[in-house]
């Protein structure tokens, strides 16, 4: 049996659905772009100033196209992220502005190099189903800063992104880059290498970035990951039920445009739901009601059959200390319980302001927990000691004990236990003094680091890559050059 | 009981009740006192409380809000009034408000929005994804002393340049200071594109805003 949470209960998730679908009729959604509102209309929805009321007929056929699962590739053209079923993965947070220094524990603003050893480290963590475009390079062009990071990845990382744009002109060229990678616009649509998050702006406003950032997924069949992000209280209503509705209403629309737009294409029932902070107006994505929060969305989602995804194993902590460990850790175990299919936000402190390095390799241990924990108390060694839980193991060590010296031991102590790197202390304590997390968590960085291989790209692909870039920086005016290493 | 009065006002605005603040104005006027006193030694009182509270963490955002709502209430009755006795309330400064061209974040520019206006300054908030033209347009219109652009995105914070630079083709600098915040944005970068102030918090942005003003404690 797999354990699971489950927060919500199915009459409850009833009628989250009813008032969602309320919602979308009265007050409706604002839409942002002309192209929308023109593609509202063909489809027979009824706008007024900016107002789409979407009638609840449209959004069921929207559902009803949306595919209930896909993959996502890695470069070799393996499946290595499925999203659907109740399949969990993880991958760092993207989009910080700012770097945890380990030298002097202060945030500056981040640059390539820090986005380079995120992915090193985030390459050779099997924790890591995925790579995300973690930080902003603030050492590039800002104007194609979208772009750029996506491209630092896709140089370094054979596996799958998790990436999104920040503006409707960006989109193109990062498709572009996926295509290059990929051979071609069919093979990219075919295995899919990224997901772009997109978000809504609540409450109930799909603005013009966000719809055209979704209809041109859609028109690529590049898969689309719906972030709402109602921050009850403050955006949304402050019962964490009445958020979960809007978030419902929220990507209920940007699915029925994005199935508007491209019938099938791959969408995601995604999120970074959270609290609002009463004293200072932030996110705080630590807080246990953003977990339940995350966790209730999913559950609506899973409801409806589709994929699904989160943002926790974040803290509001500015340093990597005991708060940071404890929020992530149990939001790591709760996201993994609700079977969300990707959680993203490792690595991430200060409200998904900054990224460090050494708590992505903390929160993979945290992670490797609730992967342990999510498969729950499996009933094995049938074929090792027979069909007994114990009483085969008895007759052979009698009362003496040994345990150690089974062959059942040495065979299934390693599906039994999850091994934590030397990052978690179990250690005896010994002739040298005691490190503490942070002092592992470097040097574990600097090991896998040192262990990672860069993936060597065709010449074709880098030229085409370089071609992508110039022709960006030319559009947005600026000079820029392909990252060094 | 002028002073009894004075406390119900303050109180009514620490409790958020707009409706208790409203009918305490009224009632001044109805004694045909001049209503600046009413705001000065009462509800003016009351909103500032609300404001330390706030910063000091004691008082939650809700609540201040309800504070603002109850201000607003009070200012609304007794504002003809002061107008028709040219006992106008001088008001901190007028501030031209938005968030940059291309970002659509706004909570924080919104909370910088609440205290100021709390606070006394008389804010013009321009919303999310505000052109340098339309920063302009509305300093002109209203002639503002202060302009405060927000920006979230590091993509947007060019936004913020283009707003400075814009001042200074119209010559509204230096008369008008500009201020800049947001998760992106630091001193530094706030010194590299010429602003007169970058503040971490709504509650620094207020010191920030009363400082340009010369009305700050630090100037004081
Ligand atoms: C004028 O004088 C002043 C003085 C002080 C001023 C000031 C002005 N303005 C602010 N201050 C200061 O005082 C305020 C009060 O104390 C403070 O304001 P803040 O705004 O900093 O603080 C607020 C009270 C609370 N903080 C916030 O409200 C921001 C929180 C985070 C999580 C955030 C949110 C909530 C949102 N987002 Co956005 N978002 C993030 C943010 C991460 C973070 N921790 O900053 C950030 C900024 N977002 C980011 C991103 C990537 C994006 N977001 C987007 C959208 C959104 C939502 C709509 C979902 C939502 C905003 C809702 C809204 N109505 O504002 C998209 C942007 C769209 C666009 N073009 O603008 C999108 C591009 C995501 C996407 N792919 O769709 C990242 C920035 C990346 C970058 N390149 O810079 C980000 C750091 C999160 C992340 N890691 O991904 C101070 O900064």
């Amino acid at each position: 049996m797999r354990p699971r949470t489950q927060l919500l209960s199915g009459d409850l998730i009833g009628r989250i659905l009813r008032e969602a679908f309320e919602l979308l009729m009265s007050p409706g959604v604002r839409v942002g772009s002309a192209e929308v509102v023109e593609l509202l209309q063909a489809a027979g929805v009824e706008v007024t100033d900016g107002v789409a009321r979407l009638p609840e007929t449209l959004v069921r056929k929207s559902l009803a196209s949306a595919p209930r699962d896909f993959y996502l590739y890695n470069r070799r053209g393996e499946k290595a992220v499925h999203y659907g079923g109740d399949d969990v993965h993880f991958d760092p947070g993207s989009c910080c502005v700012q770097m945890l220094d380990p030298e002097t524990l202060e945030a500056r603003p981040s640059e390539t190099r820090d986005l380079v050893r995120i992915v090193q480290v985030a390459e050779t963590l099997p924790q890591f189903a995925a790579q995300s475009t973690a930080v902003v390079c603030n050492d590039a062009p800002s104007l194609i800063g979208d772009l750029y990071r996506l491209l630092v990845v896709l140089q370094h990382s054979d596996k799958p992104v998790v990436t999104g744009s920040f503006s409707a002109a960006g989109l193109q060229g990062m498709i572009d880059l996926l295509v290059a990678d990929s051979g071609s616009a069919e093979k990219l649509r075919r295995e899919p290498r990224a997901v772009f998050d997109v978000c809504p702006s609540p409450p109930l406003n799909w603005s013009e970035f966000g719809s055209h950032n979704l209809l041109d997924l859609a028109h690529a069949g590049v898969p689309a990951e719906i972030v709402a992000v109602p921050l009850a209280g403050g955006t949304a209503p402050v019962t964490l039920a009445g958020s979960v509705t809007q978030h419902a209403a929220e990507v209920l629309a940007g699915i029925t445009l994005h199935q508007l737009a491209g019938a099938g294409s791959p969408v995601v029932w995604g999120g970074a739901p959270a609290i609002f902070d009463m004293r200072t107006g932030g996110a705080p994505m630590g807080a246990v009601e953003t977990a339940m929060l995350n966790m209730a969305c999913a559950e609506v989602g899973k409801h409806l059959g589709l994929p699904t995804h989160g943002y926790l194993v974040a803290t509001d902590s500015k340093f990597v200390d005991a708060q940071a460990g404890a929020e992530s850790a149990r939001s790591a175990m709760l996201g993994a319980l609700a079977g969300i299919n990707m959680i993203s936000g490792a690595g991430m402190i200060e409200s998904l302001a900054c990224h460090s390095v050494e708590k992505l390799v903390m929160d993979a241990e945290w992670i490797a927990s609730a992967q342990r924990l999510a498969r729950g108390i499996e009933v094995r060694g049938d074929d090792v000691s027979g069909a007994s839980l114990a009483t085969a193991m008895f007759a052979q060590t009698g009362l003496s004990g040994e345990f150690l010296k089974l062959k059942e031991t040495r065979a299934l102590f390693r599906q039994e236990q999850y091994l934590p790197s030397a990052v978690i202390d179990r250690s005896a304590r010994g002739s040298e003094p005691p490190t503490d997390i942070f002092a592992r968590a470097r040097t574990r960085v600097d090991e896998l680091a040192s262990a990672y291989r860069k993936p060597s790209l065709a010449e074709d692909v880098l030229r085409k890559f370089q071609a992508i870039v110039e022709r960006e920086a030319d559009r947005a005016g600026v000079v820029a050059e392909l990252p060094g290493n | 009981m002028p002073d009894e009065l004075f406390l119900a006002m303050r109180q009514s605005i620490i409790d958020g009740v707009p409706d208790r603040a409203r009918e305490l104005a009224q009632q001044w006027l109805a004694d045909g006192v001049d209503p600046l006193e009413a705001v000065n030694f009462g509800f003016a009182v009351g909103i500032k409380f609300a404001g330390d509270q706030f910063g000091c963490g004691e008082m939650f955002l809700p609540d201040l809000l309800a504070s603002a709502e109850a201000m607003k209430a009070a200012i609304k009755v007794l504002e003809p009034e002061m107008l028709k006795r040219g006992s106008q309330r001088e008001a901190l400064g007028k501030i031209v408000l938005g968030t940059a061209r291309g970002d659509i974040h706004d909570i924080g520019k919104n909370l910088v929005a609440t205290i100021l206006s709390a606070s006394g300054f008389q804010i013009f908030d321009l919303g999310t994804s505000v052109t340098p033209e339309a920063f302009v347009a509305k300093v002109k219109e209203v002639d503002a002393d202060i302009v405060g652009v927000s920006a979230l995105l590091t993509t947007t914070m060019a936004g913020q340049k283009a707003v400075i630079e814009a001042l200074d083709r119209n010559g509204l600098r230096p008369r008008v200071k500009a201020i800049i915040g947001g998760a992106a944005v630091s001193s530094k970068w706030a010194a590299e594109i010429g602003a007169d102030g970058f503040s971490r918090n709504a509650i620094d942005a207020l010191e920030l805003a009363k400082n340009l003003m010369g009305k700050g404690t630090a100037s004081a």
